[in-house]
């Protein structure tokens, strides 16, 4: 999960990392009373989970309470990365003196932690790599040992911060560190972390993505950082009845049995699409090991409420799972759903106890399922009747 | 022959008495795997009954850790279907008992913590396979996971694959020819044992004639593994890899399955995987007709 800048800021603060916050408002109206509030000059930044935002006009200076109004209409109005902005952060604008760039990150490559800095910050990160490489430094860190005192000091060294701020860095670098672990993210970043007059150094932005497994497991509290009303409806809906379901752009509903087999479903039906219309897969909807009636008919529910929605495809290999449980569960899904299922279903079943399931179904004979016995044969009748 | 696991491997289970380990216990017993005992701290001293493959019954220990389990048993695999708080804790004292092989099963594992007993295993004997996997399986010999064990029999085909379902769907597609070992190496960011490792034990083993690699989206696991076939695989290798419409940022099912940014697409697995001569198949069934044409001509 991406928090937003002041989501991140708050997860700073909470660690001792020095950094202002500001204030999240959802109108001009409260920029402008926390402009003036604030009091002199103060920033306006979009809060979405998108980076980018300062050349998609997302971040105004603002000289007085007026213009803070302006700036935030403005910004308010503004979709970033087809994310829509729904809330501005006001904080004090604090022009820094240098700019750094700084950030732990979990390195899948090389099963390790990696911490990257640069005394060199403030634009993008992968623009300095490409042109002053030698400035990038990128320090190994092994998960067992931690970043403790000594290693935030061998790191701010390796970095290069200068003196005036150097022992101000060590203190951050544990303190981000401890973003990082307690609260398990797998990115934490400082982009820029700033001096500013008087030599004080600050965090000026913040992104921070936590692990879904970790908050689960975990971290309750993680909970906080969803934004109920702006996930996706369906999604939403989904995760409410404990689905495993991305919403996507197109024709087809997928329902399928684990991970793997969904994506690769999602890519028959797009290839089967090319030759009906151009259809596409609907969604990602991975219904486990499971199948029950229940599950597939909360399935079948959340996928016949998307309006795109022309056909369904139910792609399920039984491995432990019977394809008779599996058979059962549509047979009883259609008669949960009732009236509510008014949409062509293709349905592939393969695997343990097929025989006993495509004999379920026909038997059933309903006028919305037809059975197809290969995968890529049932993406293509998919298609050609979200096509129809 | 097989990798990693054979008709002698002697296997226990961390979280035998739960429900999933019980439930798999079964199946694993009626695959005809060896299975000999589960730990349990809580309930040492007890044991479970389960039905064989023959359908007798088989009391089995349940021994308070893993150290004793090992030492009254002689087990050298341990499979985990420990809930994702404690996996941790469970694999560290299997390594530390010196357990050779640990199969780790359990879905949703903190990726900090499977990065720590990464971390804590260099150096040791143990091999780790998982999170988030099925397991293991050598056809008519053993099976440690949860791979159902009627799809297919031994034969020449090593398969190696990121999901469980697609490990099931190429198994049964190539049913008719059967495989040496087929591995599920697990879906998460951070895994035991990878592409590579498995390639490469399927390369000295000479019962395996053609290897099968499934791949998905996230990572650079399948781009390593394509440099790594380049110099170290003669065996041929037939590939696939799933998520060319996946979007951007968003995690698909699995932990690990996710594109950031321009990275870790289908598109460029596909792309590297083919500039090492790897077939790739458009889709499972294309994948297996890529694999029954060369295990035809050999």
């Amino acid at each position: 999960m991406d928090l937003m800048e002041y989501q991140a800021k708050e997860l700073f603060a909470k660690h001792g990392v020095t950094t202002t916050i500001g204030v999240v408002v959802e109108t001009a109206e409260e920029a402008k009373a926390a402009a003036e509030k604030i009091g002199g000059v103060t920033v306006i930044k979009a809060q979405v989970k998108a980076g980018g935002r300062g050349k998609a006009g997302g971040v105004k200076l603002a000289k007085t309470p007026d213009e803070a109004f302006q700036y935030a209409t403005d910004i308010l109005n503004l979709t970033i990365k087809d994310l829509p902005v729904n809330r501005v952060l006001v904080t004090p604008a604090t022009p820094p003196e240098e700019e750094y760039y700084f950030s732990f990150l979990l390195d899948r490559s090389n099963r390790q932690y990696l911490c990257i800095a640069s005394v060199e910050g403030g634009v993008e990160i992968e623009e300095v790599a490409k042109t002053n490489p030698d400035a990038v430094k990128k320090i190994a860190i092994d998960p067992g040992k931690g970043v403790d005192a000594a290693k935030a000091r061998e790191i701010a060294t390796e970095a290069g911060f200068p003196e005036p701020v150097f022992e101000q860095a060590v203190t951050m670098i544990e303190n981000l560190y401890k973003v990082f672990v307690e609260e398990d993210a797998t990115l934490v970043e400082v982009n820029p972390l700033a001096r500013l007059a008087g030599d004080k150094l600050e965090a000026l932005d913040g992104k921070v993505s936590l692990d879904e497994n970790a908050s689960e497991v975990r971290h309750p509290d993680h909970a906080q950082f969803e934004i109920r009303e702006e996930a996706d409806p369906l999604e939403a809906k989904a995760k409410d009845l404990g689905l495993n379901y991305v919403k996507l752009d197109g024709q087809v509903g997928i329902i399928g049995n684990g991970a793997g087999l969904v994506m690769s479903t999602l890519d028959v039906v797009a290839y089967a699409g090319e030759n009906h219309g151009g259809v596409k897969p609907a969604n990602f909807l991975d219904i486990g090991g499971g199948a029950n009636a229940q599950v597939m008919a909360n399935g079948l529910d959340v996928i016949l409420n998307d309006e795109q929605v022309k056909s369904v495809f139910v792609n399920v290999f039984g491995g432990i799972t019977a394809c008779d449980e599996v058979a059962n569960g549509i047979k009883g899904a259609l008669e949960l759903l009732g009236d509510k299922a008014t949409k062509p279903l293709v349905v592939r079943l393969d695997g343990n106890a097929v025989e006993a399931g495509r004999a379920i179904l026909n038997e059933l004979n309903h006028p919305l399922v037809t059975q197809v016995d290969t995968m890529d044969g049932a993406a293509d009748k998919a298609a050609e009747l979200a096509n129809a | 022959m097989s990798i990693y696991l054979n008709k002698d491997s002697k296997i226990i289970v961390q979280g035998i008495t739960g429900g999933m380990g019980a439930k798999h216990t079964a199946l694993m017993l009626d695959s005809g795997a060896q299975i000999v005992g589960g730990v349990n701290s809580r309930k040492a001293g007890t044991t479970v009954t389960h039905k064989d493959h023959d359908g007798n019954d088989v009391e089995l220990p349940v021994f308070g850790t893993v150290a004793e389990a090992m030492k009254e048993t002689g087990a050298d695999v341990s499979v985990l279907f420990v809930p994702p708080a404690f996996t941790k804790d469970a694999a560290i004292e299997a390594i530390d008992a010196e357990m050779p092989l640990i199969v780790v099963i359990t879905e949703g594992v903190p990726v900090q913590d499977t990065a720590e007993v990464w971390s804590y295993l260099q150096g040791k004997s143990t091999r780790m396979i998982g999170p988030n996997c099925p397991g293991i399986i050598t056809p008519g010999e053993s099976l440690a996971g949860i791979t159902p064990h009627t799809i297919a029999g031994k034969g020449p085909v090593g398969l190696v694959s990121k999901s469980g379902t697609l490990t099931y769907q190429m198994m049964y597609e190539l049913r008719d020819f059967g495989f040496s070992t087929a591995i599920g190496i697990g879906g998460d960011p951070i895994v035991g044992t990878t592409h590579i490792d498995a390639l490469q034990a399927f390369e000295d083993d000479p019962e395996t004639k053609l290897i099968v690699m499934i791949g998905e989206i996230g990572g650079d696991a399948e781009e390593r593994a394509a440099a790594y076939i380049k110099d170290n695989i003669t065996k041929p290798v037939v590939g696939y890899v799933a998520g060319f419409t996946a979007p951007e940022g968003k995690t698909m099912g699995h932990a690990g399955a996710i594109v950031s940014g321009s990275a870790g697409t289908a598109a460029a697995k596909q792309e590297a995987l083919e500039a090492v001569g790897v077939k790739v198949g458009k889709t499972p069934s294309a994948t297996a007709a890529l694999a029954r044409e060369i295990l035809q001509s050999l």
